[in-house]
């Protein structure tokens, strides 16, 4: 399996076998904490949208590989605000790296980053299109909480318009013979050209506007927050704002399998209850951890120092 | 003797072969209300292939590559001739490329293409009926999306 100097852009330019190897290699990075087998390597984070998780996790997983990291989390200290082009950042940084993590707010950045430099690019978020690395920790949770990832039950509950995390994921699951509920209000319903996307990929998917009904069938519900950074008009945001509320007591009235996972990319605001915290269906805190085993493997692999 | 609806011209290109209703689309993509010499434009006009075609003579302009590719998204069917001194001398039937650039817009106003000067560039993922992938954002574009710079 060859990653060395590969750009991670989309879900979408990677097999079965390459989601499970990077899986793999994730699970043999947690192993070793630490290790210096990226010495002397630089990772530029670019990050011209806010993030904690991802920007963290790619910077904690450097340094476990023994590697620096340079960048910047706030684009109005940079030259873009002079008015720079993103070509050109891209370019002038390339210099100064051996690898480039990208998140910016206009869907395909990361593809023409990758179009105009050498150094290897990997999509930590464009816009609502896709968040490639996210999906791998996504993935590597239900395989360690679920123990396996094939043919099972998931319903995609929230922002399934603007969630690049759901697409990315959804997309990766068509893979192992998941049947996907979409649950969201009609507003915010998965886009055509996706649900046709897998349709095409023979997923057996469904469109529902509550879990009422569905949720017995369910593996793992992969919750999301409603962005209201998305929305260009904020009465269409009022509209949909808190229209679901997962809890312990929610889940337990609309009956649900006793094995019942629960995701969410995080950051939440008030569609999942503290009082799942506490459960055993809540693994989104263990969710946000395997960023870094899943990170600290692709930075390995793409940048060569692991096979 | 043959009749023809549209008179023949000396030298230039006849698109035919035109679906009926884009005619005036094809037209629009040659920028024709430009022209200085002849052009003819027929519309519902007879065609065992396709029942009611459009057809456009022009006279004096060959058809350069561009065109052509832009053409044959909307009207994929369509033929080319290049005549001189009245005589056909090259016919071809226009093909769609498989890497569109430059040609249509990203119908996806947050994509990355409608910014910055970069030329948009599409995947054809289908020919018929057309479907064409942002190589950037990847979203997927039907006829009725298609909109050409």
């Amino acid at each position: 399996m060859n990653f060395k100097q590969r750009d991670i852009i989309s879900i979408r330019h990677f097999n079965k076998e390459e989601l499970l190897y990077i899986l793999d290699l994730a699970k043999r990075m947690e192993q070793m904490e630490y290790t210096d087998i990226l010495k002397g390597k630089v990772l530029a984070l670019l990050f011209f949208e806010p993030s904690t998780r991802t920007r963290l996790s790619f910077e904690s997983a450097m340094k476990r590989l023994g590697g620096m990291v340079i960048g910047f989390a706030e684009p109005g200290v940079t030259s873009v605000a002079k008015g720079e082009s993103l070509s050109d950042s891209v370019k002038i940084i390339e210099g100064y790296c051996d690898i480039i993590v990208l998140r910016h707010y206009l869907e395909g950045s990361a593809q023409l980053a990758a179009d105009v430099v050498k150094t290897p690019v990997i999509n930590a978020g464009d816009g609502a299109n896709q968040h490639p690395t996210q999906t791998f920790l996504d993935l590597y949770t239900i395989q360690k909480t679920k123990g396996t990832l094939e043919g099972l039950t998931i319903g995609f509950l929230g922002d399934l318009k603007y969630g690049r995390t759901v697409h990315s994921l959804a997309y990766a699951l068509a893979y192992f013979g998941a049947e996907m509920y979409f649950v969201s209000p009609p507003s915010l319903r998965m886009p055509g050209d996706f649900m046709e996307a897998l349709k095409d990929r023979k997923v057996k998917c469904h469109e529902n506007e509550s879990l009422m009904g569905i949720s017995k069938r369910l593996d793992v519900i992969y919750c999301t927050r409603i962005q209201k950074e998305r929305f260009a008009d904020p009465v269409e945001f009022e509209k949909v704002r808190g229209i679901y509320r997962l809890s312990k007591a929610v889940l337990e009235e609309f009956g649900i399998k006793n094995d019942l996972k629960v995701l969410h990319p995080l950051p939440r605001v008030d569609e999942m209850d503290d009082s799942l915290d506490a459960t055993d269906f809540a693994v989104y805190f263990h969710q946000a951890r395997n960023g870094v085993p899943i990170r600290k493997a692709l930075l390995a692999a793409v940048l060569g120092a692991i096979e | 003797m043959k009749h023809l609806d549209v008179a023949a011209i000396k030298d230039g290109s006849v698109i035919d072969h035109i679906d009926s209703k884009s005619t005036l689309k094809v037209a629009e993509i040659l920028n024709i209300q430009n022209e200085e010499q002849i052009v003819l434009v027929g519309m519902n006009l007879t065609s065992k292939f396709l029942g009611k075609k459009g057809i456009i003579k022009i006279e004096g302009k060959i058809i350069d590559q561009k065109e052509a590719n832009k053409i044959a998204l909307i009207a994929p069917n369509a033929t080319v001739n290049i005549i001189k001194d009245y005589e056909v001398v090259k016919k071809f039937k226009i093909v769609i490329p498989e890497i569109i650039e430059g040609i249509v817009k990203c119908f996806n106003p947050n994509c990355v293409s409608n910014y910055n000067n970069i030329k948009a560039r599409q995947h054809v993922v289908n020919k018929n009926p057309i479907k064409l992938q942002c190589h950037y954002c990847e979203r997927i574009m039907s006829a009725k999306d298609i909109v050409l710079i």
